[in-house]
Parts: structure tokens; C-alpha cells; sequence
């Protein structure tokens, strides 16, 4: 998608609705309201975390905190951190084998295709859109057999499989805006496949990297599902870990909401960082390059 | 030669063919094409073992499962064709969780495609603080369904008026009592509040679809638009929406699928209460507290079903379109 400035051309006739002056102005109370909204969780999550216990109730649910107090994030941190050292150590290395193995089948596909490439491309697309579910119970009774159940290698392994197809299609996209041009000049010049690869397409893989080591590490991180079903207590990640805390009823809500933003932090620093990469693989998502 | 200088991938159609070449000069040709493309394919085999083995080979395993009688997980289990996926209807839990997820998915796509074209449509032209309204409202796409729904469990409180929390707290504070409800625990439409989460995580998402959609319209077809006479709203309607077709699938296909299979979110909201039940929910139970497989598989086939039956068309048109587009 292109992500430059919207071309302003105002007609020749100037004044259409969407640019003039109180049409602005309408627009942007429009936006602020909606914005408004949509900040209400955000409100909520950072008031209520930073009371103390005694204030964290329904009464003045709403109202600032009259005492700021890190007492529910020091109790939520403690809840949380063997999650999110988990977290971390499924969510880094299945984000970089995806990504490596997205990267080989994409420029296959995009640039070094063999008959029927097509066909295998879709294939792996529907991956990317089934239910889980319809693997889950076999893939579970595999690794229970297989004698991997225990740590986190399961959901390393899970991450990584479910993560090649949309990996292969940002990959494939990408490299089919490398010119083939180049890719003959190598040829010509005699290199092989692996040759091309490592020393024509890698050097300029940068972006699709980025792209996709994001969108992995996201999922991964805030994936629940695979890991209610492939880990035990002591390789739940963060999510299933936030869960419990919030799901009981004697949790105070000041440590709810910090262990809600406590969770949410490393995906939303990225994303605030590299939103325009984490913009990129939303986009790859809806299949479109 | 190379398949390569061939831009749509698809093996050449040997011209030759009907002409009856030698035999020898046909086989070398084969074997050189081969020697081109062979290196690629076993790059990507890795792929393909794993994509085959995890998720082809395990649908066929869950499927294999779901006609059988394995009711406990220590049966062998025996073919027993589709009286799992009848039997599920026969029962109250199944059909209900179903409808559940069909008041979720309308309310939940209906709503997110809304605010998302909304969204989009407010930011096309370009405003004051565009780029922090857009950050704003795509930043609940990077927080997990689990934050979300503590959080909006919190907001969707059903605690009565007097001692409200959350939102009805909100209302009646601002003497909105009428709005004041029960939010997902209400029996008939609760799933509809349940969808209000997953609208303000994804429309964002939506939006800058959208955005992307709109801002792909040429300008001079809008100009063109504008010099005939058309209005501004004219040209979005005439000009600009009949162009986002394809956005509004992608858009559709997204949200359904996800709708389809919602679980996280139901469970940090609603735990396992049997109001909230959803397919999904339901057949987690099935594996971990009624611990009958084929029961589970079963539910697991008719979600498969339910989001194949539209992916599947719409990949094989998206792939179609893309060769026929010349990619």
C-alpha cells in the first residue's frame, strides 16, 4: 500500500464539501469524539492500575486516582514475569525461523518458481486462514507422544509452522517487486540459485525482515490459543498467565489493569516504534501486496 | 531455456509437441528446465514437508477422528461416518453456542466494516492530526484479545445501577440510566455486546484498509468525476466505493474467519459461562474437561467447514486474479 501523503488537489472550482473550512472543522470533532471512545479502555487501564488497592473499587470507578500508587503494577510484574520471559522465548526464536523460511519459499515463488509453485502457494495460503482447532487435537496427541510436551518447545514449534504461510506471501511479494533483470544478470554471470539468493535478493530483504519478524513476534506474543492447548504451568506465556490473574475474582482490579498493560507493552512499544512495518504485514494479511 | 523469462510460473507448453521431436533432444531440454528449477523446489521442501505434515496431514488426523466413535481419550476408536456431526445437533449446548457465534459474527463484521469505512472515509482527505488519529485507532490491533477482554469486562459491567461499574457507572453518572443494561450476560442479544471488544480492536484494522483502498483511486478519476458534476459525496458513492469491491472482500474474509473461530476473547470475558458459549468454547471443554476426542473433532471439522467454505473461493480467485493481472 502506499503510505505517502494524500495528494491534496483541491478542483478547479475549490469549495467541495470534504475541503472546505467548516467541513474540516466537522470532520475533526467527528474524529476527536470517536477518538474519545476509543481512548475510554486506554483510561481505564491506566487510572485503575495506578490506584491503590483500597481506591480500586466501584465506587469512583471513573474518577483519578487520589493516591498514585505502583502497588498493583510491583504485584502484577511479580504475577507476570515468568509469562513473559515464556513469552519472550517463544515469541523471538519462532519469529526467526518463520521469517528465515518465509524468505527462501518467497523468493522461490516469486522469482525461481518450479512447475506447480502456484498450486503449493495456495496451499500454504489456506494455512494461514484455517481454525487452529482443526489441527489442535492431533497435533497435541503427536507432541504428547513424541514426549515434547513440558517447556515451550511445543508452541516454538506451533509459532513457527502456522507462521511460514503469511511469511511466504509478504516474502513473495516483496521480492516480486526485485526486477527479474537482476535476477538474469546473476545468472548470466553464472550463480546458481543459493548464489542469487545470498548475494542478490538477502542484501535488499531488509524491509520484508522487519516486516515479518514483527508480525510473528505480535502474534506469537499475544496468542492464547495454542497455548492453552500446548503448555502446562510452567511455560504458560504472558497471555495465559494475564488470564488467570484477571479471571480469578479476588484479584484487586488495580493489578487486572496493570497486568493488562504490563502484557501489552512489548507488542505496543513495537508497535509505536515500527508501526509503519507492523502497517505492512496488517496489510500482507488481507492478501494485499 | 529458463522457465523464468516466463512471467506467469506456469511450465511452458512444449510447442513442439505434435511435431514429434526427437526423442533424446526433448528428454535433455526436460532435464536442463529441470536443473533450473529443482534447486528452488528444494528449498522451499522444508516448507512443504512441514505445511503438509501440520496442517494437511493433521486436518486429515482430526478428520479421521471426528467419524469415529473415539469417545475417551484411551479408545481406539472405530468408523462410525457422520453420526458425530448429526448427534451434535441433537443436543441443546451445540445449536445455541452456534447461534451465539452467528449474532457475534453479524454484529462484530457489521460493526467493524462500519467504523472502519467510517474511520477511513473521515481521514481520506487528509485532516488535522492525521497521522495520530490513525495510530490511535489502529493501536488496539497490536494488544492481545486476552488485555482487551479484561479490560472491557471491566467496562461491560452488569452490576445494576446502585452499585454499577464500568460503563453503566458512566451512564448513570451522567443521568444516562436509560442506557444502563446487562450488557454479554443479557439471554438474548448479550453476544452483541460481546462483539463491541472485537469492533474496537479491529476497526482500526478496517480503516486502514480502507485508507489504502481510497487512496489507491486515481485522482484524475475522481477529477474526471468532479468536472462531469458530481458531488463530493457523488464521487465517493460512484467513483471510489464501486472501486473498493475487492477491499470490502479482503475485509469481509478477515472478520468472518476471525468471527468464526472467536475464543480468547469470549473466555476473558465470559470464562466458560454457558451464556457466552461459542463453538469454539465449546470444544476446548470437549478436550480438556470431557476429554472426548471425537466429540472435539467434530466440532473442530464444522469450523474448518464453516471458514473453508468461503476462503477456499476466495484464495483461488485472489491467486486467479493475480495471474491474470500479470504478476
Amino acid at each position: 500500500m502506499t503510505q505517502s501523503a494524500p495528494e491534496r488537489v483541491i478542483a478547479p472550482g475549490g469549495g467541495v464539501a470534504g475541503t472546505t473550512r467548516r467541513g474540516q472543522a466537522v470532520k475533526f470533532t467527528v474524529l476527536f469524539a470517536l477518538a474519545v471512545l476509543f481512548l475510554l479502555p486506554m483510561y481505564v487501564l491506566i487510572v485503575t492500575g495506578f490506584k491503590p488497592f483500597a481506591e480500586a473499587t466501584a465506587a469512583g470507578a471513573w474518577s483519578l486516582p487520589q493516591v498514585w500508587s505502583v502497588e498493583g503494577w510491583v504485584t502484577a510484574w511479580e504475577a507476570l514475569a515468568p509469562g513473559m520471559y515464556n513469552s519472550v522465548m517463544v515469541a523471538v526464536p519462532s519469529a526467526v525461523i518463520s521469517a528465515t523460511l518465509g524468505s527462501m519459499n518467497g523468493f522461490v515463488m516469486a522469482r525461481w518458481r518450479f512447475p506447480g509453485a502456484d498450486t503449493v502457494f495456495t496451499l500454504f495460503l489456506f494455512g494461514m486462514f484455517i481454525p487452529y482447532q482443526a489441527v489442535m487435537i492431533p497435533l497435541q496427541q503427536m507432541l504428547v507422544s513424541a514426549n515434547l510436551m513440558g517447556g515451550v518447545l511445543p508452541l516454538i514449534l506451533a509459532h513457527t509452522v502456522y507462521g511460514i504461510p503469511i511469511c511466504t506471501l509478504i516474502f513473495r511479494n516483496y521480492y516480486a517487486s526485485i526486477p527479474q533483470t537482476l535476477i538474469e544478470a546473476a545468472r548470466v554471470d553464472g550463480a546458481g540459485m543459493l548464489r542469487t539468493y545470498a548475494s542478490v535478493v538477502l542484501p535488499v530483504s531488509a524491509p520484508a525482515f522487519a516486516v515479518t519478524l514483527i508480525w510473528q513476534f505480535t502474534s506469537a506474543w499475544n496468542d492464547f490459543l495454542f497455548a492453552v492447548f500446548l503448555t502446562g504451568p510452567n511455560s504458560w506465556p504472558v497471555t495465559v498467565q494475564l488470564n488467570n490473574v484477571a479471571g480469578s475474582m479476588v484479584v484487586p482490579y488495580n493489578q487486572q489493569m496493570a497486568a493488562a498493560i504490563l502484557a501489552s507493552l512489548p507488542t505496543l512499544i513495537v508497535y509505536l516504534v515500527l508501526g509503519r512495518y507492523f502497517m505492512r504485514g496488517l496489510m500482507a494479511g488481507a492478501l494485499k501486496g | 531455456m529458463s522457465n523464468s523469462h516466463n512471467p506467469s510460473g506456469v511450465a511452458h507448453r512444449d510447442p513442439g509437441r505434435t511435431t514429434a521431436p526427437a526423442r533424446p533432444n526433448r528428454f535433455r531440454r526436460a532435464l536442463n528446465r529441470a536443473r533450473t528449477w529443482l534447486p528452488g523446489l528444494l528449498l522451499v521442501s522444508p516448507s512443504i514437508l512441514l505445511i503438509g505434515v501440520f496442517v494437511y496431514g493433521m486436518i486429515g488426523w482430526n478428520t479421521r477422528l471426528a467419524l469415529s466413535d473415539k469417545h475417551a481419550p484411551v479408545q481406539d476408536g472405530d468408523f462410525v461416518g457422520l453420526v458425530n456431526f448429526v448427534a451434535l445437533w441433537q443436543e441443546a449446548r451445540w445449536p445455541a453456542a452456534v447461534g451465539n457465534a452467528i449474532v457475534f459474527t453479524v454484529v462484530f463484521v457489521g460493526g467493524a466494516l462500519f467504523m472502519g469505512w467510517l474511520l477511513g472515509l473521515l481521514l481520506d482527505k487528509g485532516v488535522r492530526g492525521e497521522a495520530v488519529f490513525r495510530t490511535l485507532f489502529l493501536a488496539p490491533m497490536a494488544v492481545s484479545f486476552i488485555a482487551t477482554g479484561v479490560v472491557w469486562r471491566w467496562l461491560m459491567n452488569p452490576a445494576p445501577a446502585e452499585r454499577a461499574t464500568g460503563l453503566n457507572a458512566l451512564f448513570v453518572h451522567f443521568n444516562l440510566d436509560f442506557l444502563v443494561n446487562d450488557w454479554w450476560t443479557a439471554p438474548d442479544l448479550g453476544m452483541a455486546a460481546m462483539a463491541l471488544p472485537a469492533i474496537w480492536q479491529l476497526a482500526g484494522y478496517i480503516m486502514a484498509l480502507f485508507l489504502a483502498g481510497f487512496r489507491g483511486v486515481p485522482e484524475d478519476l475522481r477529477e474526471a468525476a468532479r468536472v462531469d458534476g458530481c458531488s463530493e459525496w457523488g464521487v465517493y458513492r460512484h467513483v471510489v466505493m464501486p472501486q473498493l469491491r475487492p477491499v470490502l472482500l479482503s475485509a469481509i474474509i478477515i472478520l468472518g474467519h476471525m468471527s468464526l473461530k472467536v475464543f480468547d476473547l469470549i473466555i476473558a470475558i465470559a470464562g466458560q459461562q454457558i451464556i457466552a458459549d461459542v463453538p469454539a468454547v465449546y470444544m476446548w471443554a470437549m478436550v480438556f474437561e470431557v476429554r472426548d476426542p471425537a466429540k472435539g473433532a467434530t466440532i473442530a471439522s464444522y469450523l474448518l467447514f464453516a471458514v473453508a467454505v468461503f476462503v477456499i473461493p476466495y484464495l483461488v480467485w485472489t491467486v486467479r486474479k493475480e495471474r491474470s493481472e500479470g504478476r
